[in-house]
């Protein structure tokens, strides 16, 4: 099988690659942490979130600081083992150039 | 195609890094630290002198005040060196844009704090039994456990100085007498050259 095939396409865009490298390292994130470490507007953020949550690989909870809500993320075990393929597909990517 | 996917591991890698660990701390931080610390040095030996040279074996004599002086002096230091570090890593975030507070902001100070907490209970009993001797020692040794532990979450190279102060620390276990020259080199020139060494390494442009 073709590398390029095992790659997944939910991983094409740089910012969902950040949003679950960031987050495999650090069990729980908040939107503003995200979004601060990534750079990018909050409507943005929330679309690319919003991907990655409707193909099961975050989950989301919701919680209250005081009146604020304040939403954190983390990765759930699918999207672990998805983005691990993804990592073993780009490895065999470079391996077939080398 | 290639070139995609190199970077592609490459943003995963920065992210990973960037997202665990607190990169604002400043060289600078360092070098001031160092200062206050060879400042500090400089009265203390000042004051010991003194004492040795006027007061000792004369019914003036009162250790206690040489004490009381000597730990204001260390005091004074370890807070202007804490003001020092924090101004400088605030200039610093905010120079680069990110928010000083945060989880690995967090993650750092709880994981240098903790030694250093009980490094300070340890060393405020050590001078109730009247061991002053190992004082200066455990001062060194806990804040380089500190430094290596913390090194996970901030520049790795961090970890450096902590060795340094373990050594230090070690030396001054067995040569107390030259505990105040320890103390300067370990506070006061190790924070020197490991803030200008990093200040070199990132912040020179």
């Amino acid at each position: 099988m073709n590398p390029i095939d095992q790659l997944n396409k939910i991983f094409d865009s740089r910012i969902r690659l950040g949003i679950m490298s960031s987050l495999l390292v650090n069990e729980k994130m908040s939107f503003n942490e995200l979004k601060e470490l990534i750079g990018v507007t909050d409507g943005n953020l929330a679309s690319h979130l919003k991907t990655l949550e409707d193909s099961g690989y975050l989950k989301v909870q919701k919680g209250f600081i005081g009146r604020k809500t304040n939403t954190s993320y983390s990765v759930t075990k699918a999207g672990e083992k998805a983005f691990k393929q993804h990592l073993d597909a780009l490895e065999k990517m470079i391996r077939s150039i080398q | 195609m290639e070139t995609s996917s190199y970077q592609d591991l490459r943003e995963i890698r920065q992210m990973m890094e960037k997202s665990s660990r607190f990169i604002s701390l400043s060289g600078w931080s360092g070098i001031a630290a160092g200062f206050s610390a060879l400042a500090g040095a400089f009265f203390a030996n000042r004051y010991i002198k003194a004492y040795y040279a006027n007061a000792y074996g004369t019914p003036d004599a009162c250790p206690a005040c040489l004490k009381q002086d000597l730990i204001v002096i260390a005091g004074l230091v370890f807070i202007s060196a804490l003001v020092l570090a924090f101004f400088f890593t605030y200039t610093r975030s905010k120079k680069d844009g990110v928010a000083i507070w945060g989880t690995t902001a967090r993650k750092l100070l709880w994981n240098t704090m903790l030694p250093m907490a009980i490094g300070a209970v340890f060393i405020f009993h050590l001078m109730e039994m009247q061991y002053y001797s190992l004082v200066g020692a455990s001062s060194l040794l806990f804040y380089g456990l500190a430094l290596v532990n913390g090194s996970k979450y901030t520049l790795g190279e961090i970890r450096f100085l902590g060795y340094g102060q373990l050594l230090t620390g070690l030396y001054c276990l067995w040569f107390p007498g030259n505990g105040l020259a320890a103390w300067a080199f370990g506070f006061g020139i190790l924070h020197i050259v490991y803030g200008i060494a990093m200040w070199w390494k990132y912040e020179r442009n």
